[in-house]
């Protein structure tokens, strides 16, 4: 980094972008939001297929804002910016996997019951 | 030993007598880092209850009905390009250029602006069809998590504004500098919610 090489004019807060790192960002983004939308309209793959394929598209293009918009990286701030992201990504995946396996299996057992789901269920 | 050593001399300090220095505003990064990741948190409770409620129609409208993804790639687009515009303000500030960043962030204000017009004649759109806040407890999860967002930019936009009258007042000193910084967190933050509604509020829906 070129604020390495002269302690002089290091940098004052955060990281710095390039035109270069936001147009890489730009044109990944790009991309990884053209092929959700491309797969939905299409309707290319099966329901679940798509499913899973926009989603694991979303987390890469999360991961790509992170890096080249918000600059993240493990030095910013002494690394205490990726200690708190990785704390808070953890809380984040408790929060809403946990939200979704209780209330789903409240829902189960709570649903009412219909005329066949009786017969079928015992 | 140093026991003996600090009872014999006298008062002892278990702390710095005197502060070190701490340049003002060098926190500031950080904190407004760790304030992005608590507001992460509000949103992560959002979407969660959204996944929660957000198959619960009562009967009424869904997402195929109400959704249309024209807008929504619209929206997604103007938002997209405003973070890249954001990026380029900040190229411009860091070679000093007052005007170059002025221009940049009104093209970002406008982008922002454009995205919160095009948000609200949807929510318009489809409040008109009865498809409202209390029919139903997608409906619910879908305006206040969507609404949240909506506001979120709002206020970005807003204090976009005020940037502009200071940077034009007083030019990039530092204090403006590091606001600009802490802004283009904000702004890149709401570009990363949105990446999260845009596939499962509305294309999860729209699959269904």
């Amino acid at each position: 980094m070129s604020h390495d090489a002269n302690p002089d004019t290091h940098e004052e807060f955060g990281a710095h972008g390039t035109v270069r790192g936001y147009l890489t960002g730009f044109v990944l983004s790009v991309i990884l939001t053209a092929i959700p939308f491309w797969l939905v309209v299409s309707r290319a793959t099966g329901p679940l297929a798509t499913a899973v394929l926009i989603l694991a598209m979303a987390l890469i293009q999360i991961g790509v804002h992170m890096i080249y918009f918000l600059h993240l990286n493990t030095r910013s701030e002494g690394g205490w910016n990726i200690l708190a992201a990785i704390f808070t990504v953890v809380l984040v995946v408790i929060a809403i996997s946990g939200s979704i396996w209780v209330m789903y299996n409240l829902d189960i057992n709570m649903m009412p019951m219909s005329g066949n789901q009786i017969g079928a269920g015992q | 030993m140093s026991a003996v050593d600090h009872a014999g001399g006298g008062a002892e300090t278990f702390y710095r007598a005197e502060e070190h220095e701490h340049p003002e505003g060098s926190n500031t990064m950080l904190g407004f880092w760790i304030y992005i990741m608590s507001d992460t948190l509000i949103f992560a409770m959002l979407f969660a209850c959204f996944a929660v409620l957000g198959r619960h129609y009562d009967g009424g409208p869904g997402p195929k009905d109400v959704f249309d993804i024209t807008l929504l790639a619209l929206n997604t687009t103007m938002l997209l390009c405003s973070s890249i515009t954001y990026g380029f303000a900040m190229i411009s500030m860091q070679n000093g250029r007052t005007g170059g960043t002025l221009g940049w962030l009104l093209v970002t204000a406008l982008f922002g602006m454009a995205f919160v017009g095009i948000e609200l004649h949807e929510f318009a759109g489809m409040i008109a069809e009865g498809a409202t806040p209390e029919r139903s407890a997608f409906l619910s999860s879908f305006f206040t998590l969507v609404g949240t967002h909506g506001t979120h930019v709002t206020i970005g936009i807003i204090w976009m504004f005020t940037l502009m009258a200071q940077v034009s007042r007083k030019g990039l000193n530092a204090a403006n500098r590091r606001r600009l910084m802490c802004l283009s967190m904000f702004w890149h933050f709401l570009d990363v919610i949105w990446i999260g509604v845009f596939t499962v509020v509305y294309l999860l829906g729209m699959i269904q």
